[in-house]
């Protein structure tokens, strides 16, 4: 039994869910919109709070690519101010539904029982309204803010993280490798961390990757609604609300209802190489769960 | 003298929902002494496995008792096992489920480790005990061969200085090559650590080289047991007759098994 050491290359090498053109596709629109949003102050637009009335309504031209508003602001700066807070609530908003959706889910797959029904009706009860109907009405209670739309969506959107967890948690617990932990003493905790986890941890990155272009696409929605952002923040959502009433000026909602469609593309295309890179079956998300 | 582990009348039902309740287990006696390899036969079905489960107290008793040292063998639910039963100690079937994919060998070993407490052997001597090298314990489960991981299985059960090691089956889903090495081996590790042993197996042949005692089970009871060879060499049940016949003699003949 003798034990060859296996060269340490993998770290090298691009990783294979990167390696598909859409992957590709996908990070470079993605990382480009993050460089937009790191580098705004110095890539020489205009303030994007800056009025002008006498410019009100202007066609793209070279002054103003992407024309102004009504307000005479350039939109081109609009739209790339935008980013900066779409992006980061959208991460914000997905990171939140994980942890909140995985814990409440991994708790109520683990434990069984009384716990488990009362945090599945619970979100049962969430499913029971459209998402973006339920979010209006969170966000309309708690008042038009970003951050309170943040809140609305995380109020409806961990309940899918929570049943996917569940189901997988389900799985994972009559796994061998989890009973041989609970045999050498594992509490439900201990086991949960150590054995159940980490082995359904990748289907629930591919879940939530996935999700954050419907997050992206449900904050612009709220805020579209007027119930996100609040003038005058450059905001996508918003920004396309002022669009859609102005026919003739088709560049207002044109240009940001393009950039969050490429977004959403972008993150979709990388949560799809994602789910095919980490799950060939697609099926039987647990690992260890076939031979 | 009371015996390591005595199963009295011990019975397992499963309710099927819109049928019969199946008895899985049905009032099963037997006994395993200190020190000693018992081992228990019987083809697939016929709940062996099933028993097995019940003595680490994964299934519940629809009857019966199952006592460890005189104590009773309480079910495990959501706590943390008790201490006392984690001297009872199981070795899966399949040694590609029984380990966690995602932690190093060496870590899961010393899971079992810390249950024996102080004075534990090391993980590099425990994998030396199961014929592996001590730089096993850095890699990962999928490094390793079936008969290599049903090694590293076996170590981290005897890590926790079990009292009792049960082996379900620990044989069944490897190459017949390594069948009697890694049943000769277990037999080994658990007597060298004065543990009793509780092999489980569908492979009389194999079985009959490592077992001080054979008990024969076949739907849910138990038809016969006594020492190996007496089992062996004349069989009482029909039962044990028909599996002895259906063991492949290597005469290039071939034989079927008489049904």
């Amino acid at each position: 039994m003798t034990a060859v050491q296996l060269p340490r290359r993998r770290a090298l090498r691009v990783p294979v869910a990167w390696r598909r053109p859409a992957a590709i596709a996908g990070s470079v629109v993605l990382l480009a919109w993050v460089l937009v949003a790191l580098l705004d102050p110095l890539l020489g637009l205009q303030d994007p709070l800056q009025q002008s009335v006498g410019d009100a309504f202007r066609a793209p031209s070279a002054a103003h690519p992407f024309g102004t508003d009504a307000l005479g602001r350039d939109v081109l700066s609009r739209t790339l101010w935008g980013v900066r807070s779409s992006l980061p609530l959208a991460v914000a908003l997905v990171a939140g539904s994980l942890v909140v959706g995985s814990v409440l889910g991994a708790v109520a797959g683990y434990l069984g029982g009384a716990v488990d029904e009362v945090i599945m009706r619970i979100a049962d009860l969430v499913f029971a309204f459209p998402t973006i109907i339920l979010a209006m009405v969170v966000a309309a209670a708690l008042g038009p803010s970003l951050l309170n739309a943040v809140v609305a969506l995380l109020v409806v959107s961990w309940p899918n993280y929570a049943r996917v967890m569940r189901s997988l948690v389900l799985g994972a617990r009559g796994q061998e490798y989890v009973v041989a932990g609970r045999l050498l003493g594992a509490g439900p905790f201990t086991s949960l961390r150590r054995d159940v986890l980490p082995n359904v941890s990748a289907p629930m990155l591919v879940l939530a990757m996935l999700d954050f272009g419907n997050q992206i696409l449900l904050l612009a929605g709220l805020s579209f609604l007027g119930l996100g952002a609040v003038p005058p923040t450059p905001e996508w959502g918003s920004m396309v609300a002022d669009g859609v009433t102005q026919f003739s000026s088709w560049w207002l909602a044109t240009f940001p209802g393009l950039a969050i469609f490429s977004v959403v593309v972008a993150f979709n295309l990388i949560g799809d190489s994602l789910r095919d890179a980490l799950d060939p079956r697609t099926a039987g998300a647990v690992q260890g769960s076939s031979i | 003298m009371t015996a390591r582990l005595s199963i009295e009348g011990a019975s397992v039902t499963y309710r099927q929902p819109g049928r019969n309740v199946l008895t899985a287990v049905d009032a099963v006696d037997l006994e395993v002494g200190a020190g000693e390899v018992v081992g228990l036969v019987g083809e697939s079905g016929c709940g062996k496995s099933t028993l097995a489960r019940a003595v680490c107290g994964l299934e519940p008793l629809a009857g019966g008792r199952i006592l460890l040292d005189g104590e009773p063998v309480e079910k495990l639910g959501l706590r943390p096992r008790d201490p006392r039963l984690r001297r009872i100690q199981m070795v899966f079937q399949n040694p590609y489920a029984s380990l966690n994919p995602r932690r190093r060998v060496g870590a899961q070993i010393e899971d079992g480790r810390r249950v024996a407490g102080g004075g534990a052997p090391t993980v590099a001597e425990l994998l030396d005990s199961v014929g592996l090298d001590a730089s096993a314990g850095s890699r990962y489960p999928h490094e390793f061969s079936g008969g290599q991981r049903q090694r590293v299985a076996i170590a981290r059960a005897m890590a926790a200085g079990p009292d009792l090691l049960i082996g379900d089956e620990p044989i069944a889903s490897l190459d017949a090559s390594l069948q009697a090495r890694v049943a000769a081996l277990m037999r080994r590790v658990a007597l060298e650590r004065g543990a009793s042993l509780l092999f489980i197996s569908h492979d009389l042949a194999v079985v009959r080289v490592i077992a001080d005692r054979i008990a024969v089970m076949q739907a849910g009871r138990i038809v016969e047991q006594g020492p190996a060879e007496q089992v062996w060499a004349s069989p009482q049940h029909p039962y044990t007759r028909r599996l002895l016949a259906a063991i492949p003699i290597a005469d290039g003949l071939g034989r079927l098994p008489a049904v």
